[in-house]
């Protein structure tokens, strides 16, 4: 075991780690931030996604050793966030969850959309989510939401 | 599932990490953003004692360039390069491969390096580092050595990295003005691992005209020159390369049949 430091969600946490201990459990398990949630553990559903220096990322197959000293925001992390708060409004609003279990990765990956391509049009962000599995919506509510807060004026990009 | 258990040990440079490669007697492995090993740890398909974590060393994310190639640090991520971050000298062909590689959420920790020491014969950069024939350089204790693409990988998931070396960079050549390349693959969803992949750089100033075959179950194979290459653009032709490959299955030959022509067809309308 091994003392690790992150920065997580603007505060400093330390705890104590295994090698092998993934950052999704670190968080999960040490820090009691259930948010993030396990899927596939082998980077393909996308329901682990978190920030890691600001970019999304899996957290599932990086290990909490790995980001000793970084900055991780997770889905509890942006309770604040005004593009965010939007993002959870639109999500309401056109059916973009229903069981929820994809949701926090989701939030992240349509975050990161919105902020990296303010541009993106209806493939393109199909294309982007990919990497996130919904089993309940069929994307169609998830893809309308992101178009939502895309088209929205002034978003905070 | 969970790893089997592991140390991991964040490394500050190379020499450090060269003398716990050393230490480690092949139980020690390294590791970039633990994209590609990530998930065979995970599996429990790789059990190594020790993971010797590469990522946070400058020296190895660092980019430069000179007359004839770009070096590209193994710690560079496909995200950095997807985002122009590095000289664009192929014309637009590495950020356009880098953007096709997983998700973005894997491209920002997945590093190049990781990617080709891993091997799988289904990566964008296994291919297409085959396609530039480009270098790569490994370094050790004793001093570095350059090996060329062609002679670094083996098989599936085997290169010629030694247990005490580290692939520290890859070179890859600088495309001249005209030169033109086309790069296609075939994946049921964006992101997953390709079934069929077909690249092609022609380079007249460099007197290059090649071709790429890649499978998810073989490494690349190379279609080196203009006949051989020309020779792709006929049904008869293809065939004669797939049966040399040892694609025999009726349904992988249509998918790089397809990805082939795609490809050719993109060499074609290039710059248009």
């Amino acid at each position: 075991m091994t003392l690790i430091s992150l920065h997580v969600n603007g505060r400093d946490r330390r705890a104590e780690a295994e090698g092998r201990c993934s950052l999704a459990d670190h968080l999960r398990e040490q820090l009691g931030l259930t948010g993030t949630h396990l899927g596939c553990e082998h980077g393909v559903c996308g329901a682990c996604t978190v920030q890691i220096d600001g970019a999304p990322a899996r957290s599932c197959i990086t290990f909490a050793a790995a980001c000793e000293g970084r900055p991780i925001r997770t889905i509890e992390g942006f309770d604040d966030d005004p593009l965010m708060a939007r993002l959870r409004e639109a999500f309401s609003a056109e059916h973009a969850l229903q069981c929820g279990y994809c949701t926090p990765g989701m939030l992240i990956t349509a975050h990161d959309i919105v902020r990296r391509l303010p541009w993106a049009d209806e493939a393109r962000i199909r294309f982007e989510l990919a990497g996130n599995l919904c089993r309940c919506t069929g994307y169609r509510g998830i893809v309308r939401a992101i178009q939502r807060v895309l088209a929205e004026a002034g978003h905070a990009a | 599932m969970k790893p089997a258990p592991f140390e991991f040990i964040g490394c500050r440079d190379t020499a450090q990490a060269l003398a716990l490669l050393a230490a480690g007697d092949g139980r020690a492995w390294p590791c970039g953003g633990t994209q590609s090993l990530g998930p065979m740890l995970n599996l429990r398909l790789a059990q190594p004692s020790q993971l010797i974590d590469l990522s946070r060393i400058e020296a190895l994310r660092e980019v430069s360039l000179n007359d004839d190639m770009l070096r590209i640090g193994a710690a560079v991520t496909h995200a950095r390069i997807e985002d122009g971050e590095l000289p664009d000298v192929t014309r637009g062909l590495l950020p356009a491969v880098a953007g096709g590689i997983a998700y973005r959420a894997v491209r920002n920790r997945g590093t190049i390096g990781g990617s080709l020491a891993h091997a799988d014969p289904a990566a964008d950069w296994v291919s297409t580092m085959r396609l530039l024939d480009a270098r790569l350089l490994l370094l050790a204790a004793a001093g570095e050595r350059r090996v060329g693409a062609a002679q670094f990988f083996v098989g599936p998931l085997g290169t010629v990295i030694r247990h005490d070396e580290l692939l520290a960079a890859v070179e890859v050549p600088r495309f001249s003005a005209g030169a033109r390349w086309a790069y296609r693959k075939l994946c049921r969803k964006p992101g997953e691992f390709a079934q069929a992949i077909a690249g092609c750089w022609v380079d007249p100033a460099r007197g290059v005209m090649r071709a790429v075959l890649g499978a998810p179950d073989r490494m690349p194979h190379v279609v080196d020159g203009q006949p051989a290459v020309d020779a792709l653009r006929h049904s008869r032709g293809v065939a004669r390369v797939l049966d040399e490959i040892g694609i025999t299955e009726a349904y992988a030959r249509e998918l790089h049949t397809a990805m082939l022509r795609r490809a050719l067809a993109d060499l074609d309308a290039f710059g248009t």
